[in-house]
């Protein structure tokens, strides 16, 4: 995270004069706090600006709504944990994991109850995964709104999750030659709930009970929650209580009549669970200008619900030419992955863009792209190439391109 | 042994999805599949928490509520963010109307012209509604509210009296209007990288707009509307 601190190099010449060569710093003439002065560590306060942040017009309330991470100050893949973007139907509730209950019943051989204790003696993976709300620039079908990367791209966020694999469990409990589906439900007054077929099931969800290692944090589900990856974020139901094997789907109303994408001929297309590759480049971006003309690095992230990121191409004239921007290592299946490429800027307006191709081959789609296909009313999954107009004093719109 | 025993038993029937399916995992093959952890959750136990219902009605409880008996509860507890009629106050959501108005340019989604399945409405009111105190109403009263929601609809007359046999028999106008099957990827974008298109021209830009709250500094409070 590298945010507030460098505005300090604008008073350079007056007040802080002897804080610079040859002047010796006042930190370093004396001594700092001890350890263990905040026995749980905060970022420095001069990066108190960087935090999550909300729509205030967005939504009715707060307690159902979200926030956005700051795509703009994040250097690496991974999303600190009290900056991961939130989405809550019912608010934040506090969980006392002693008292927490996972229940795995319906068409099972063995239904049990398992306390947090319980859960963590199975064995564990630890995955680095996205999860990312489909709603992620939903604002932008009909134009432009949003002059901001945070608030455009920031309800995406990837942790090093850690847990049981929800295979495991359905072993441990026996699936019965009829269960086909999962119903998972959170123990928030929401009481959250998801079907999820049983072919995801068993391929690579986790019962995931920390995030980058420390416990969940409380606004990601504290103390248990799935972890579906790739899949559309809504269906990682936190604050899990309940596991509940059907043969048929339950039509639940985040299936219905919310996670549904409308199309102009007034169908809808359900169960899209999938998040497309998408990418975004996260500076510039209207957060972050340029000053001046010189070399820059373009820096980004791209990630794919269908596996790895193959490759990133970056434009900067609105998509007539591209070229191909360089991967940073590790590039893992389902998580974010960095991009950058070295630009020297003339200083004159350009409109840049980055377009992923992930491992199956598939291509991001260009707005007008994805527009013609499903309209401008389908809300979720909205994974199009996004525009910044570098204007020529170095400051950055999002727009959109006819 | 019993494991082994069980986990032979998925592969055949699954793989018919989109996905590739892979075999249970089997860390150790003594150890596989059975750790015995936690407890047995016992018939009441799992009554307790087992809320969900589905179209074909499985999972509604016993009990009944009218469309009169409903107008008096949904007065009470839900009119004042959804409207005496369910018109929405605010931006609490609407829930009738919009009928006819899917494929219009500014579709109205509410549970009589989006809503596949009635036992949704029972399911939804029941775990999450009313908004500050949920899973506080009687099973009769969410009947009551559900036959009141879809009347107001035009779904249900008015001497509908709602329960675990006559929900599931309600159909809904938008029933059809799903396709449960992902279509994606519906886009086929090339990886052209040199002259891909002759000229450029931004449509829109959100410079200028005013809608986008501060991203310095704290938080922004303010209602930009
Ligand atoms: C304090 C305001 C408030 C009250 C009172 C309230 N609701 Fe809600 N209702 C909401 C909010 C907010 C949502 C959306 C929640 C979300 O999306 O997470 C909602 C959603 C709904 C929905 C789903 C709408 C859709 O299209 O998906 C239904 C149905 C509903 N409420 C019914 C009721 C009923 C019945 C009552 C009375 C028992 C009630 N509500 C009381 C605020 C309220």
């Amino acid at each position: 995270m590298v945010g507030s601190a460098f505005s300090g190099f604008a008073k350079r010449a007056s007040a802080a004069e002897t804080q610079y060569p040859p002047g010796i710093p006042a930190w370093t003439r004396s001594l700092g706090a001890g350890v263990v002065a905040d026995p749980y560590g905060m970022p420095s306060p001069f990066e108190k600006g960087v935090i999550r942040r909300n729509v205030p017009w967005l939504t009715a309330e707060k307690k159902s709504s979200v926030s956005f991470s700051p795509l703009q100050h994040l250097k690496g893949i991974i999303t600190p944990n009290g900056l991961f973007f939130e989405r809550h139907h019912a608010g934040r509730p506090e969980i006392d994991p002693q008292q927490h209950r996972l229940m795995i019943h319906g068409l099972v051989e063995r239904p049990i109850i398992l306390s947090m204790e319980d859960l963590q003696r199975f064995p564990s993976v630890s995955q680095i995964h996205f999860i990312e709300c489909p709603a992620n620039g939903g604002m932008e079908w009909r134009g432009a709104q949003m002059n901001s990367l945070q608030f455009l791209h920031g309800m995406v966020s990837c942790a090093q999750w850690t847990g049981v694999r929800l295979s495991t469990l359905m072993q441990e409990v026996g699936i019965r030659p009829e269960g086909k589906w999962v119903l998972a439900e959170g123990a928030d007054g929401a009481a959250m709930t998801r079907s999820i077929p049983l072919e995801k099931v068993m391929d690579d969800v986790i019962v995931a009970y920390a995030q980058n290692g420390e416990a969940l944090r409380p606004e990601q589900g504290y103390p248990v929650r799935l972890v579906v990856p790739g899949w559309e974020g809504n269906t990682n139901v936190k604050w899990l209580r309940r596991l509940e094997v059907g043969d048929k789907p339950w039509m639940q109303r985040e299936e219905t009549s919310k996670y549904t994408d409308l199309m102009p001929d007034g169908t809808a297309r359900g169960f899209t669970w999938i998040m497309d590759a998408k990418s975004v480049i996260t500076s510039p971006c209207p957060e972050m200008p340029l000053k001046g003309k010189g070399i820059y690095q373009i820096e980004g992230l791209a990630w794919s619900g269908r596996g790895r990121v193959k490759a990133v191409d970056i434009s900067m004239d609105g998509g007539r030419n591209w070229q191909k921007a360089q991967l940073q290592e590790p590039v893992i299946s389902k998580a974010l992955t960095r991009f950058a490429l070295e630009w020297n800027w003339d200083g004159k307006p350009a409109l840049l863009q980055s377009r992923v191709v992930d491992e199956t081959g598939y291509v991001q789609p260009t707005l007008a792209q994805l527009k013609a296909v499903r309209g401008t009313s389908s809300i979720y999954h909205k994974n199009a190439i996004q525009t910044w107009q570098l204007n020529a004093d170095g400051s950055v719109d999002n727009v959109q391109l006819g | 042994m019993f494991s082994l025993v069980r986990s032979f038993r998925y592969p055949a029937g699954l793989c018919f999805g989109l996905w590739m399916c892979t075999l249970p995992m089997t860390a150790t093959a003594e150890s596989a599949g059975h750790y015995g952890y936690g407890e047995t959750a016992t018939k009441a136990q799992i009554a307790g928490w087992d809320i969900d219902v589905r179209p074909d009605g499985k999972g509604l409880p016993d009990g009944s509520g009218s469309v009169d008996e409903g107008m008096k509860v949904f007065e009470t507890y839900c009119s004042s963010c959804h409207g005496a009629f369910g018109e929405g106050m605010g931006r609490y959501p609407k829930l009738a109307g919009g009928d006819g108005t899917l494929a219009d340019d500014r579709p109205e989604k509410t549970v009589g012209s989006y809503w596949p399945y009635a036992s949704t409405l029972w399911d939804y009111i029941h775990r999450a509604m009313p908004f500050f105190a949920p899973q506080s109403l009687s099973n009769d009263q969410v009947y009551a509210l559900t036959a009141y929601v879809l009347n107001l609809n035009y779904i249900v007359d008015g001497d509908f009296v709602a329960n675990k046999d006559t929900l599931p028999t309600v159909k809904m106008p938008n029933e059809d209007g799903f396709i449960w099957q992902d279509p994606r990827p519906d886009t086929d974008n090339k990886r052209c990288m040199h002259a891909c298109k002759d000229n450029v021209t931004v449509s829109d830009s959100a410079a200028n707009k005013n809608l986008t709250p501060s991203t310095t500094g704290p938080l922004d409070e303010g209602l930009t509307e």
